[in-house]
């Protein structure tokens, strides 16, 4: 039995504890913007917000959970992510979208500590995720305007 | 549950599914109208198969072809409002359900989606859509008003009358479905578009940015259970005896069914299949299997190339090879076996009960697909339904002519009788279950005269065919010779006063599949870094050799290749500590040169900027076309500098996941500057032809830096 909070909302859990979290939000919350690409933390497809800090949903067990903050790009607010969540829309950004949700919470995680992330600092916040359709320079081009609506 | 895919069956094929019948444009008189012979001489659409104009205004395209991030939900709308002087905003697009009838590809006269065809096949049909259903609606408010239909005009989704009488598409949506559909459609002048040619935004984006776009993995119809497979460790290899009680102790876990594909575990979630999967205990027949390693057909590959092959396209002759004074220059290039690795692997939802059967997910080829599942369930087609979902990606892997996925998905569904199944392949199956880009080996010989000028050419390629002996090879006409498989080692633009190109079918139980860009995704390596050596060893420059061999009527060519030099300011094969690679190549009726700009970080390649001039014909959406031209360059970069799927002896696959089949990061991903060449030629696809000239730009931009030759592929070694 699993308690922790997801996008707001009390949920328990009675399923085996070693479930992966990404396995979780999705067969039993059916919440399926989180996405699975490997299952191996290699490509940041299942992104969320644990506690507030992105974390790879597809290796982590529930049973490690309790009493834990989980928030899915459905649940997800606030100035950062509704700048970079805009900035995507503004440049078109997604392809066949598979890889976006992850892409948008690290970007948005990224803009959380860093206001003004260099190009440099894109890089190393979002090697993680992988987009095989190559997205990448749009990615890099959505965080630097998101920034720069966020400055003012 | 029977009832249930009854009703929603028998809607989705009304096309009246969640909405009130009788807001359709559904004209009389259709008979008619299908005699009737449109542009391009294929038959005129059938409007109502096409769009659909609701009473709140909304005009929703139907795809015939899958939207899996190429664009063509976006694309072809635009096509359709364009005509029917609709508002950007009211647009919507849905994916159409398997009918190779009404939604064929003219291209391979069956429901399909591949060959970067989507626009060239749909930019006059979806216009002619629009155009009858402006006519039909300006009918209505003609009959309506009781004003001449010529006097009235349609702008941004509004139709007026000088009157001052003015009304939205959706008061006139019932009225106009009772009218004549015009037997001629009357298009536009091109030069009266308004919204194709512009940036029209995507029309899924929102959807994809917030986590409501719902894909084939992201469906769970109600009851439904989550298959995974245990496959088999190689190719060929089948099911032998099997011990599942390890299996069917697991929690969650509702059974195990032996297939032909492999052993399918059945279960209440994902979690407990796949902890099921791995509590099966299995030996494999491999009596069948294939086991050469990867290594051991290079080889093999190899020497079949060299020793020569059929012919298959000869220009002059070679004579000019063996002429006083020329120097022959012969090069070997190897090309592995490559994983498409779309982001979202394969996976679909089946729902089968009291003999009919529903089937949803990213179908490529969805009415192949509905023959497949009637046949292995043994039903009639008609009692099939193949919805078609977004697709995270394909690049190939989803394009089924042996429509293996839908074979397993009727499979599952038949081992264990009505119910409501999801099948889901994991990221290792899809990295080990085959259907790669053929692994091909490239030989190449040319001479050189003493002023530098090339004498002769001769190109010979060893790889499988993915044509020769199935169904689509078959309906093609691929007997003997398959040009998928050597396709862009012909048809050269360059004079080479004589050429010659020969090819060897090669035999492997490796399954092979087209994966973006096909045959060019080798043959424009091969040609144009080969080139590009000679260009060099006599002494050229990579932009003004290449535009010096251009035959006459390669105006197209010469123009792209202008176009990148102008853009990138050519200076030549490096300056000022960087390499600069040159590549041109035509593939899907698309010409497309780059240049890379490449520097030595710890002697690797890294790319940091490419250059692309691109002639698609007429630019339908300039946004779409340069994200598939970024995309189609991030792809074959990522697959030219580090892939490579390597077979061990014995014959398991030795990659597993992305952590040894490395992709393409961001940090890796080099700017991108597209040049979008403008032209009234009718429009043909970008999906593709972004690929091809990437990796031998690169590779000629290392060696403008380094003088390295590079002649096996991946570029990056990966240390094993
Ligand atoms: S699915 Fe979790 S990182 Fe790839
Ligand atoms: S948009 Fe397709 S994987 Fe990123």
């Amino acid at each position: 039995m699993t308690n922790l909070t997801v996008n707001g909302k009390e949920v328990t859990w009675d399923i085996d504890p070693e479930t992966p979290l990404l396995w979780a939000l999705r067969d039993h919350e059916k919440l399926t913007g989180t996405k699975f690409g490997c299952g191996v933390a290699q490509c940041g497809a299942c992104t969320v917000m644990l506690n507030g800090m992105p974390r790879r949903s597809c290796v982590t067990p529930i049973g490690t959970l309790e009493g834990a903050e989980v928030t899915t790009i459905e649940g997800m607010e606030g100035a950062e992510f509704e700048a970079v969540q805009t900035a995507w829309q503004g440049i078109d950004v997604p392809q066949c979208g598979w890889c976006q949700s992850g892409q948008i919470m690290s970007a948005t995680a990224l803009l959380q500590m860093n206001g003004a992330p260099t190009d440099e600092d894109i890089d190393n916040a979002m090697a993680g995720n992988v987009c095989r359709c190559a997205t990448y320079v749009r990615v890099r081009q959505a965080i630097h305007d998101a920034a720069k609506t966020m400055e003012g | 549950m029977n009832k249930s895919i009854r009703t929603s069956r028998r809607a989705f094929l009304a096309g009246t599914a969640g909405l009130v019948i009788g807001t359709y444009l559904a004209p009389r008189g259709l008979r008619a109208q299908e005699a009737a012979a449109g542009g391009g001489g294929n038959p005129l659409p059938q409007p109502n198969a096409f769009v659909r104009i609701a009473p709140d205004d909304t005009v929703t395209v139907i795809v015939k072809h899958i939207e899996f991030g190429q664009g063509p939900n976006t694309g072809l709308a635009t096509l359709v409002a364009e005509e029917l002087d609709a508002d950007w905003s009211q647009m919507r697009a849905e994916s159409a359900p398997a009918n190779d009838e009404t939604y064929k590809n003219f291209a391979f006269g069956s429901q399909g989606t591949g060959g970067s065809t989507a626009m060239a096949n749909s930019y006059m049909q979806m216009r002619q859509v629009g155009a009858m259903a402006r006519a039909m609606l300006v009918a209505a408010a003609a009959a309506e008003w009781g004003v001449p239909a010529e006097e009235i005009t349609v702008e941004k989704g509004k139709i007026s009358h000088p009157s001052g009488q003015s009304s939205s598409f959706g008061a006139f949506a019932e009225a106009a479905a009772q009218q004549q559909p015009p037997a001629e459609p009357v298009l536009k002048d091109p030069a009266n578009f308004t919204l194709i040619g512009t940036d029209l935004p995507k029309l899924d984006t929102q959807k994809k940015t917030n986590g409501s776009a719902i894909f084939g993995m992201d469906q769970y119809p109600d009851g439904v259970q989550t298959v995974v497979l245990a496959r088999p460790p190689k190719f060929g290899a089948t099911p032998g005896s099997v011990d599942d009680a390890a299996a069917l102790a697991v929690p969650g876990v509702n059974a195990v069914h032996t297939l032909p594909q492999g052993v399918a575990v059945y279960a209440d979630s994902t979690f407990a299949a796949l902890r099921g999967r791995d509590a099966l205990s299995i030996e494999w027949d491999e009596s069948g299997a294939e086991t050469r390693s990867s290594a051991a057909m290079e080889q093999e590959w190899a020497a079949a190339a060299k020793a020569g092959g059929a012919v298959v396209e000869e220009e002059g002759d070679l004579s000019g090879l063996e002429a006083e004074g020329v120097e022959v220059m012969e090069a070997e290039f190897m090309f592995p076996f490559l994983a498409h690795a779309p982001m979202e692997p394969l996976n679909g939802i089946i729902e089968v009960s009291g003999g009919e059967a529903r089937a949803s997910y990213g179908a490529q080829f969805p009415g192949g697909d509905q023959m497949t599942i009637a046949q292995v369930l043994g039903i009639d087609p008609t009692a099939v339904t193949v919805e078609v979902t977004l697709a995270g990606g394909s690049f190939g892997r989803r394009a089924q002519q042996d429509a293996h996925f839908a074979a397993e998905l009727a499979s599952v569904a038949k081992a264990a009788g009505d119910g409501a199944y999801k099948l889901v392949w994991t990221r290792e199956d899809d990295i080990r279950g085959g259907y790669y880009r053929p692994m091909t080996a490239h030989y190449l010989r040319a001479g050189l005269d003493g002023d530098g000028n090339i004498t002769g050419w001769q190109n010979d390629l060893a790889n499988q065919s993915i044509m020769i002996g199935s169904p689509m090879g078959e309906m093609m006409g691929a007997k003997e010779i398959d040009p998928t498989s050597f396709e862009g080692s012909n048809m050269l633009p360059y004079d080479f006063g004589g050429r010659r190109v020969s090819w060897t079918k090669m035999d492997a139980g490796v399954p092979v599949l087209w994966w973006r860009s096909v045959g060019s995704s080798h043959t424009a390596t091969a040609v144009e870094v080969f080139l590009d050596e000679l260009l060099e060893a006599g002494g050229k420059d990579a932009v003004q050799g290449r535009l010096d061999l251009l035959k006459e009527d390669a105006t197209r060519e010469r123009a792209v290749i202008e176009k990148v030099a102008e853009i990138a300011n050519w200076q030549g094969r490096s300056a000022n500590g960087k390499g600069y690679g040159m590549a041109y190549a035509k593939s899907f009726g698309t010409y497309v040169a780059q240049i890379a700009e490449v520097e030595d970080r710890g002697g690797v390649p890294h790319v940091t900027k490419v250059w692309c001039a691109v002639d698609c014909g007429v630019a339908v959406n300039p946004n779409v076309i340069r994200a598939q031209m970024e995309g189609g360059i991030g792809y074959g970069l990522g697959a030219a500098l580090f892939d490579e799927i390597v077979i061990a002896e014995g014959g398991e696959v030795v990659q597993s996941n992305f952590d040894d089949y490395r992709m393409l990061r961001i940090a890796e991903m080099p700017a991108v500057e597209v040049a979008i060449i403008d032209s009234t030629a009718d429009p043909t696809g970008v999906g593709e032809p972004g690929v091809p000239p990437i990796a031998p730009a690169v590779i000629n931009g290392w060696r403008g830096l380094t003088g390295q030759k590079i002649r096996r592929l991946p570029i990056v070694q990966p240390m094993v």
